[in-house]
């Protein structure tokens, strides 16, 4: 996988926002570097729902994160709204930040365990002092009442006093106070029961709707990134490999990577024997040396010499679905085919 | 990963009164265990009347939320309490009562008879002792073997848990692992005294989905190969599918249903579990499909709601189930199927059979 180009980037002028050969590396001992994110590009149209997902350790955190500049990525631009703000500094980055909001995976660590609720989510509202001090309380409790708790119980309280899912509902509610244009949710529902992780995908559905919110969704789980995605964009060790309209990645996955992916999954179906389906050997290697070429030749069944030389570049192979891989699987085809072959 | 292990046989049954099980008998009978915590808010009743057998072999799959009793249930069979707990009622393994026994003698049996592996894999080993003695520790508690021995032991039991190099793994500490291969090595310490009986909760809830289906393998093929029991625990009703030989879906604190794999999710009746199953989102829907969350939350284990403890969230709850609490029993004549429910569900629930060939194996 583990592909760079920018075949999959769509116009400009459609956009909200473009991230354009994104690199992010960390310093590591003895002059090393841990390359977490390397040349990736995306975009997203207004109103739309990204869902980048990969296995722990593949940078799509990262991506978020460097996305908000949180820090700012080794190179490359992010776009937004029609400026670079991997340029902007001080002031004006800060003013950008209002429309990027970000939402965590711990839902209880993430929040202030010494302020009120009230303070959590008038936070932003104070900070650029947006209206009264009357109408900025009307906020919070007319935003309480939109996630789905009640503000006269809830303003008073402490975060330690809620529940996980509620505690996600706090976060939402704080993200949508300053109005953004993009949240960033990183894993949200991940450390969360399953009935209330239903609840939570439910909620951000209606929130984007209401706010008209354009969402970038983080996570592990590919049932929960289709589910509210409308583009799906699945990450190896720094890299993509597959972008592309869930509907069509899920039922044809091109990269064998992605195909591994869907088929490591546990299905509640007692009727699908685990052994019959392909596990993937091996682990993820370390972003300190990644793999030459493609970085997912090291555990790919139809790695070659080529895929050790090359870097695979994206490139379309359907409408809306670009691979980055020099052998992609054919329409039907599955890893066992792969296997055997 | 096919029974090439020669780990010791655990036959040193100490005074001799844990028998030998044959194949497909009882040997872990739990019959209405409570346990509660004292807390300062009152007293928390986590596990309330639960009955099950276990036969030898035979894999449980215990599934519930967060706060439904369901780790609290495998630490209170094998005794690993804190000191602010009490348990009442009776749990009998091969024959014997363990639950009143002293804790010098429920010693000799962690390791030897049963067994746990951890969540998380991180804290769970310890980070100052390298593997290789984290693995002989148990194997020199209760067999009396040289070091020289125990240490063959050791390297064999990481192969068989199919870590690459393991005469160099063994000098590592845990820090030096990724996630997946120091699950591996919990496994492998589980294992290493042959135990008849093995709790496994939430083994890959902290591994990714790659790995996760790399450790459940193994797992099987170890308790195929063992003839051993198993509880596997977990929250992911698709980690228990298609692995465990009967399911137990657990709602505060009680089983409220239990019945082999396929009858169970070719025939719910239970209003949680069907909730609990149509809330997954599935690879089969189409993308922004609402999802059917369960609403509300579970009860509070301190102050219980009185009658059916679902039914405060369940679309069905009618005003008996209110007042009067549903006893676990056969769904009619199905011996095998068990129930809590007055109004149980009928029959097929959406669980869509996955239609896209493509992604999955066909055979």
């Amino acid at each position: 996988m583990a592909g760079t180009g920018t075949a999959h980037l769509r116009d400009r002028d459609r956009v909200l926002l473009r991230v354009e050969d994104l690199v992010v590396e960390f310093p590591a001992s003895r002059g090393q570097k841990v390359h977490a994110v390397s040349n990736i590009s995306l975009d997203v149209l207004k109103g739309e729902t990204l869902g980048l997902v990969g296995e722990s350790g593949c940078g799509k955190s990262t991506t978020g994160k460097a996305i908000l500049q949180l820090p700012p990525p080794t190179s490359g631009t992010v776009t937004f709204e029609g400026t670079d703000i991997t340029t902007l500094g001080g002031r004006d980055l800060r003013q950008v930040r209002t429309k990027l909001q970000m939402i965590f995976q711990d839902p209880i660590s993430s929040l202030n365990p010494r302020r009120k609720v009230e303070q959590l989510v008038a936070e932003g509202l104070d900070i650029w002092g947006k209206g009264t001090k009357d109408e900025r309380q009307k906020k919070v409790d007319d935003l309480l009442v939109t996630v789905g708790l009640d503000p006269t119980v809830a303003r008073g309280r402490r975060a330690h006093q809620f529940s996980g899912g509620q505690c996600q509902r706090i976060s939402i509610a704080r993200a949508v106070a300053t109005e953004p244009a993009l949240i960033v949710c990183d894993e949200p529902v991940s450390a969360l029961d399953v009935s209330v992780q239903a609840q939570i995908l439910n909620l951000l559905e209606d929130m984007k709707e209401q706010y008209g919110l354009t969402l970038i969704f983080i996570a592990h789980d590919l049932a929960v990134v289709k589910n509210i995605s409308d583009r799906v964009a699945v990450m190896y060790l720094g890299r993509l490999c597959e972008v592309g309209d869930p509907d069509v990645l899920y039922q044809a996955p091109a990269h064998p990577y992605t195909a591994a992916l869907l088929s490591a999954i546990p299905v509640p179906d007692p009727a699908v024997r685990p052994d019959e389906r392909t596990t993937l050997g091996g682990e993820i290697p370390s972003p300190l040396s990644p793999p030459s070429g493609c970085r997912f030749r090291t555990r790919c069944p139809r790695a070659d010499e080529q895929c050790k030389q090359e870097v695979p570049e994206m490139h379309g192979i359907g409408a809306d679905h670009f691979v980055a891989c020099h052998h992609p699987l054919a329409p039907g085809e599955t890893l066992v085919d792969l296997r055997t072959s | 990963m096919t029974g090439s292990t020669t780990a010791p046989a655990a036959s040193n049954a100490s005074d001799g009164v844990f028998a030998a099980v044959e194949p497909d008998e009882v040997l872990l009978e739990v019959e209405n265990l409570h346990t509660r915590f004292s807390s300062p808010r009152g007293t928390v009743h986590a596990v309330r009347g639960v009955s099950f057998d276990l036969r030898r072999g035979r894999t449980l799959g215990v599934v519930g939320e967060s706060g439904s009793g369901k780790s609290v249930l495998s630490r209170s069979i094998m005794g690993l309490m804190p000191s602010n707990a009490s348990r009442t009622g009776s749990v009998r393994f091969a024959g014997q009562d363990v639950l009143d026994i002293s804790p010098k003698r429920m010693r000799t049996l962690w390791g030897d008879q049963m067994s746990m592996i951890f969540q998380d894999p991180m804290t769970a080993l310890n980070p100052v002792v390298r593997v290789g003695k984290q693995i002989t520790e148990s194997l020199h508690e209760h067999l009396d073997i040289s070091r020289t021995v125990a240490n063959e032991t050791a390297l064999e039991l990481l192969r068989s848990v199919g870590i690459p190099q393991p005469d160099r793994r063994l000098r590592q500490y845990p820090h030096e692992m990724s996630g997946g291969m120091r699950q591996r090595v919990m496994i492998a310490i589980a294992l290493a005294c042959g135990p008849r009986m093995l709790f496994a909760d939430e083994p890959t809830t902290a591994l990714d989905v790659t790995v996760q289906a790399q450790i459940l393998d193994l797992l099987q093929a170890l308790q195929r190969d063992r003839q051993m029991s198993m509880i596997l625990v977990t929250h992911d009703l698709g980690v228990v599918a298609g692995r465990a030989h009967d399911i137990a879906v657990m709602y505060a604190g009680q089983i409220v249903e239990k019945a082999p794999a396929k009858e169970l999710f070719g025939r719910v009746r239970h209003p949680y579990t069907q909730a609990l199953l149509r809330s997954i989102p599935k690879l089969e829907m189409a993308k922004h499909t609402r999802l059917e969350a369960i609403d509300g939350r579970p009860p509070d284990l301190v102050n219980l709601p009185q009658g059916c403890k679902f039914a405060p969230r369940c679309p069905y709850a009618q005003d008996r189930c209110r007042t009067e609490e549903p006893v676990l029993q056969p769904d009619g004549d199905n011996t095998e199927h068990l129930v809590a429910c007055h109004f149980p569900v009928s029959g097929s629930v959406a669980v869509p059979q996955p239609t896209s060939a493509t992604n999955r194996a066909t055979n």
